[in-house]
């Protein structure tokens, strides 16, 4: 049995505000396996963010952990010391986020950039930092990389900017990559060259990788296993292809059904009804239920654990209750 | 059948910088577009951001002045009209926005929002305007508890509806929506692509569709147009388009959208590089330094968009 290098068991974050508490995430649960990609999906507002952040111990204030573990190598990442926790981050876990250009330095080059990284990880020289990050460039499929270097980031497009933190994870030996919503931003030709750089990485190098999308399309082509969130639980979690087959949460297929493409044309899609809650007020019992057409007065009432339904597929819904299936 | 709204070589270059230090730039947004659009039919224009989506939709409708070219609105010169005239027409036109939270102002509630067109083109006052402010909004799924709150009291889904609900109450013909669901979450957006379907059938409005999402724009579309560098390259029916692109870009916008199944598994093509500046387009055919069957012709001369048969139309050498 492989090992999880992440274990995220029932993490609960808050943010305390002046309109009151918002309930983040109210007890989720997941591990991430070296050489995987997990897929967190769901709408706006649901915690996948908060998610990827809480991983790095990056919960912004007036945001807290207010519970539950994040397992790394059996350490509990709650409990490490700060100079710990800042060595990892960026080291053996990096992120990559939405807006590149926020995330790099607009003063120095990437050379410059990726030499520190680099010398704050390993003890090399600063030529040598210089050969490994051009190294690192050209594995993330940078076609000049001595031009590269040499450049700022604001001469770089946006996907040649995400090539860029990619660069950067790698070159610090991380083997976890935390990646929210990494081509959000991007057009969908050049989604479609970091897509692929990330299944390289995963297949080439066995790290392990988060990917943070609201996009099913995206989660459907490169993840191994979903997540699917809502209001700051996860309500669904199985092989990609069993989300996608057989799916059974009600959130999950009403999620599915109404994506618009062409197979569907001159047909209404459904849709479900109503929007996604604030975290300031989260409905008691399950989340979705005053969206659900399945819902009944257990639903109101009692919030449904994630219990397995088949090998490594685990659904939180009533319907798949004890002695229900 | 008569087209509704026809375009000939339009064309808008924005120009930029100027001072006598600086060269002038300029930036060929829209470049010799030729398109007719059908009465009751949704015209769906898709392509890569910077494309010239927007600027084809503001020229259509001469919401900005195109550089070049004309536009035909039931055989009428659209850009010949004088200012009277014009203002009579625009009630014919209405256009969508993206990002509601901008396109809404802020410090109007819902009934002001909705009577604003209604004041400022109608004789409609009093009960008569109240009737129509409350039918628009229960026509696009609002009560009339909504009547007297502010934009910020709405979600995404439900101000996209209110900005439609205004854009409906003169009566349009033709709408353009600038993609309308592009900030929406999967299940809302589905809610305003269900109404934009129904009131389109009901009231028998014609669409130009705007988005960079090929799965939106082959859902909802009856013909598609796919725009590179201020062009159109491809236009066909939905089934032409989705079934037997014929253009290189096309196929490889196709190939790159994702599906949400996980056992669709394409071929996929992986184009090298980026979208090139419209500040400096390459020669010949603007996609020539990133397509994967590009000719030695492709560099030198500019293909033009031709009828490969059943009204399908494709810009590209490799295509007679
Ligand atoms: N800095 C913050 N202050 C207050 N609330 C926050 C903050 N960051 C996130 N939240 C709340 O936490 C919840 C989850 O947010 P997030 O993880 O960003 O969602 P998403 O799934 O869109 O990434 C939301 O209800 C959001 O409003
Ligand atoms: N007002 C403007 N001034 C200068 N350039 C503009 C202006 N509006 C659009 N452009 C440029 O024209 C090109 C086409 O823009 P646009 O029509 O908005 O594209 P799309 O809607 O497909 O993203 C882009 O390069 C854009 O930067
Ligand atoms: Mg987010
Ligand atoms: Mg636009």
């Amino acid at each position: 049995m492989r090992e999880p290098l992440i274990s995220v068991r029932d993490l609960r974050v808050q943010f305390h505000t002046y309109a009151g508490v918002v309930n983040a995430l109210n007890g989720v649960s997941f591990d991430l396996y070296p050489g995987e990609v997990f897929g967190l999906v769901g709408e706006t507002g649901c915690g996948k963010s908060v998610t990827g952040l809480a991983l790095l111990q990056l919960i912004p204030p007036p945001g807290e952990i207010v519970g539950g573990q994040i397992l790394y190598c059996g350490q509990d990442l709650r409990t490490l010391p700060p100079a710990q926790m800042r060595s990892l981050r960026g080291g053996k876990i990096a992120m990559v986020f939405q807006d590149p250009a926020a995330a790099l330095n607009p003063v120095f080059t990437v050379g410059e950039q990726m030499e520190m990284v680099i010398r704050q990880h390993r003890r090399v020289s600063r030529r040598d930092a210089r050969r490994q990050a051009a190294e690192m460039l050209r594995a993330v499929g940078m076609p000049d990389p001595l031009r590269i270097l040499n450049a700022y980031p604001h001469e770089l497009s946006g996907g040649m900017q995400q090539r860029v933190m990619i660069a950067i994870a790698l070159s610090s030996g991380a083997e976890v990559l935390v990646a929210d919503e990494p081509t959000t931003a991007l057009d969908v030709t050049i989604q479609a060259q970091i897509l692929d750089l990330l299944v390289s990485l995963k297949k080439e190098r066995g790290i392990a990788i988060l990917l943070i999308t609201h996009n099913l399309g995206v989660v459907a082509e490169t993840c191994d296993r979903v997540g699917v969130l809502y209001a700051g639980s996860v309500m669904e979690m199985g092989p990609t292809t069993a989300i996608f087959r057989e799916m059974k949460h009600p959130y999950t297929q009403g999620l599915l059904a109404a994506i618009p493409h062409a197979e569907r044309r001159g047909r209404f899609l459904s849709a479900i009804p109503g929007s996604v809650p604030s975290g300031l007020q989260i409905p008691p019992g399950c989340p979705f239920h005053p969206r659900c057409a399945f819902a009944w007065d257990e639903c109101r009432n009692e919030i449904p654990s994630l219990l397995p339904v088949d090998e490594g597929h685990w659904v939180a819904c009533h319907l798949y209750g004890r002695g229900r299936r | 059948m008569n087209a509704l709204l026809q375009a000939r070589q339009l064309t808008k270059h924005f120009s930029l910088g100027g001072g006598w230090w600086h060269r002038r730039l300029t930036v060929r947004a829209l470049e010799w577009v030729d398109l007719d659009i059908y009465p009751g039919e949704t015209l769906g224009v898709v392509g890569e951001s910077g494309c010239g989506k927007t600027t084809l939709g503001r020229c259509l409708i001469r919401l900005i002045e195109p550089t070049f070219g004309e536009v035909f609105f039931r055989g009428e010169n659209l850009l010949k009209l004088d200012r009277a005239t014009l203002r009579q027409r625009r009630r014919e036109f209405q256009m969508v926005f993206q990002n509601p939270y901008l396109s809404l102002d802020p410090r109007m509630n819902v009934l002001d929002l909705v009577e604003e067109p209604l004041r400022a083109h109608t004789d409609l006052r009093g009960r008569a305007l109240a009737d129509r402010v409350t039918e628009l909004l229960e026509r696009v799924g609002l009560a009339r508890e909504h009547l007297y709150r502010y934009p910020h009291e709405f979600s995404g889904g439900q101000l996209q509806r209110i900005a439609i609900a205004r854009a409906l109450a003169l009566n349009p013909v033709f709408v353009v929506l600038d993609e309308p669901t592009s900030a929406l979450d999967v299940s809302v957006q589905a809610q305003i692509l269900n109404l934009l379907k129904e009131l389109q059938v009901e009231l028998g409005l014609t669409y130009l569709f705007i988005s960079h999402d090929l799965s939106v724009v082959q859902y909802i579309s009856d013909r598609i147009a796919v725009m590179y560098l201020g062009r159109i390259v491809e236009l066909g029916t939905a089934e032409q388009i989705f079934s037997n692109a014929r253009h290189p870009y096309t196929q490889a916008l196709l190939s790159s959208t994702p599906l949400p199944d996980p056992q669709a598994r394409r071929s996929r093509i992986i184009l090298p590089g980026d979208v090139p500046s419209p500040l400096n387009p390459p020669p010949g055919c603007s996609f020539h330094p990133r397509c994967f069957q590009a000719l030695p012709v492709c560099a030198t001369d500019e293909p033009r968009l031709i009828d490969v048969g059943d009204n399908h139309f494709v810009a590209c050498h490799r295509v007679r």
